[in-house]
């Protein structure tokens, strides 16, 4: 072993080493959603109420017309299940800045920011992980939906896992810049209220953009605006094998900005943290 | 291995001359309130020293700085020679934690609380397992390994801190008030438990107290108050220096307030 190996091998700063990391912040990830089943049935339950419930209401009415990625009619219950796949990614990584709410007020926090792992990496891990939770959440979601009936097609099953990896980041990294901007969890709500339903609702998970477009042009513009709108597109168009180029630009940029945000706001040099006396990082 | 990689070791080898932990005027700003102003100290290798403080003297900003939590703008901070600021993950390897506040997982066993440490800091599975049992075992809480951490007392949850903090077997471990909220039995328990792995184990410990029964004689004491250091060295010098009868009376001659007696010490804490 060279004596660069042997520095970096006492300091854990190998690539095995962030390997381990790594894998160490996906573990604890997955034990705490395991020992909360109750997280897990309620991402699950929330996207069913909408497929079961209020899609089976409106596929009578709403039927949506050929527009792509789909080549035929289809019923409203197919249109939405991409938005609801996006729906869950969303309060995953909502959820999980929650959680880092949590940490930071409980102090689980510093026990990761004390690593000696770059901070950078450190936050990616996390987000990883909550990427990786939310794609298991959103195929269990798809076996339930195809159960019930929705046709998925058959390429659409793996063609989908790419836009879900990066949509799942992105929203993952936007719920970790807003969890550096929440004081205490109380404040959490507020995010619920300002945050996720605007974002969600002015968005094409329930309705296609041309509907909206003819009913209201303000949030049609509103819709354009938002990235979770992109998010929404990228798995649609995947779940049919094709992909939608500007949504691809438009989630990578946001990805990358949103994570860049997360690392600043985090960093002990610059971040907003460092501002605040008894932070409890 | 040839020259060069002799020379890179030679360097990463900090000189054994080096204090474990130095603090070098170091100073950081709330806004206008300023928490500590140009603090130095310095923690020998394997020696114990106290940082004696007040509620409100800026210890735990010190540690926050210490540890990373923020950065340094003004001073220095080594851990074993390597500069927290500028070698931030060789100084942070260095390094073993025990905050004030608890930091344990509740919903993970002891064992997983240990295990994800570990793997924070680069530890292979099978070198976590045994180093996981050999903490716990330093500890006294090998049978509690399965259970879930919400169900440890206080003292319990300390213990389990302090084998977490040493599981990646740093040079130095810093304790934030570890005693607080406990009673008097856990207090004097876990005090003698980490001066024990101290001297098994030749860390170096900066232990941060307002409580002056957990000060020994022959202890390094450091005086912080409202974010400056009022005096440093051994007790008998300290009460010297200040001419005092005892180290309570020392403190209250240093600082103009007097330590909270000890039936009253954890109220204010």
């Amino acid at each position: 072993m060279s004596a660069t190996t042997l520095g970096r091998a006492r300091h854990g700063l190998t690539l095995g080493g962030y390997a381990i990391c790594l894998e160490g912040v996906l573990w604890r990830e997955a034990l705490r959603f395991i020992h909360q089943r109750g997280r897990f049935l309620a991402a699950l339950v929330r996207p069913l109420v909408w497929l079961v419930i209020f899609a089976a209401g409106w596929r009578q009415v709403l039927g949506v017309s050929i527009a792509p990625p789909y080549h035929t009619y289809i019923l409203y219950s197919t249109y939405v299940v991409p938005g609801l796949l996006s729906m869950i990614q969303f309060f995953y990584g909502m959820q999980s800045s929650l959680s880092m709410v949590y940490d930071r007020e409980m102090g689980n926090m510093r026990v990761l920011l004390v690593s000696p792992f770059p901070r950078w990496f450190l936050l990616i891990a996390r987000l990883s992980a909550a990427t990786v939770i939310s794609i298991i959440q959103c195929y269990a979601f798809l076996v339930v939906a195809w159960l019930w009936g929705v046709e998925i097609p058959d390429p659409g099953w793996l063609a989908v896992l790419p836009a879900l990896i990066i949509g799942g980041f992105m929203l993952a990294a936007m719920g970790m810049v807003l969890s550096s901007l929440i004081r205490q969890l109380e404040n959490f709500a507020g995010v619920m209220n300002f945050v996720i339903f605007p974002l969600f609702f002015a968005s094409s998970a329930l309705y296609p953009l041309w509907q909206v477009q003819q009913s209201s042009p303000i949030l049609y513009k509103a819709c354009l605006l938002n990235p979770f709108t992109y998010v929404v597109e990228l798995t649609r168009f995947s779940l049919y094998s094709t992909w939608n180029l500007t949504a691809l630009l438009v989630v990578v940029g946001c990805t990358i900005a949103f994570t860049a945000a997360a690392i600043l706001a985090y960093d002990p040099a610059r971040g907003l943290m460092a501002r605040r006396p008894g932070a409890g990082t | 291995m040839d020259g060069s990689d002799l020379a890179e070791l030679t360097a990463l080898a900090p000189d054994p001359g080096t204090p474990a932990l130095s603090v070098e005027g170091v100073s950081h700003s709330y806004g206008e309130r300023r928490a500590l102003d140009d603090v130095s100290l310095a923690v020998p290798r394997g020696g114990f020293a106290a940082l004696l403080g007040l509620n409100g003297a800026g210890k735990t900003t010190l540690f926050s700085l210490i540890t990373r939590l923020f950065d340094t703008r003004h001073g220095r901070i080594t851990v074993q020679g390597f500069d927290v600021a500028r070698r931030p993950s060789a100084a942070l390897a260095e390094l073993g934690v025990v905050f004030q506040a608890r930091t344990l997982d509740l919903d993970l066993s002891v064992r997983d609380n240990l295990l994800y440490h570990a793997a924070l800091h680069g530890l292979g599975h099978r070198r976590a397992q045994a180093r996981a049992a050999a903490v716990l075992e330093d500890v006294g809480l090998t049978e509690r390994a399965r259970d879930k951490a919400r169900r440890l007392s206080g003292g319990q949850m300390r213990r389990v801190e302090i084998a977490r903090a040493l599981i990646h077997e740093p040079s130095v471990l810093v304790l934030d008030e570890p005693t607080v909220g406990l009673d008097v039995a856990s207090k004097a328990a876990i005090v003698e438990q980490v001066r024990a792995l101290s001297r098994m184990r030749g860390v170096a410990v900066l232990w941060a107290t307002h409580l002056l029964d957990e000060i020994e004689p022959g202890d390094h004491v450091i005086v912080l108050h409202l974010g400056k250091v009022l005096a440093a060295g051994e007790m008998s010098e300290i009460i010297a220096l200040a001419q005092a009868p005892d180290l309570r009376s020392a403190f209250r001659v240093l600082t103009g307030t007097a330590v909270p007696a000890p039936e009253t010490e954890d109220a204010g804490a």
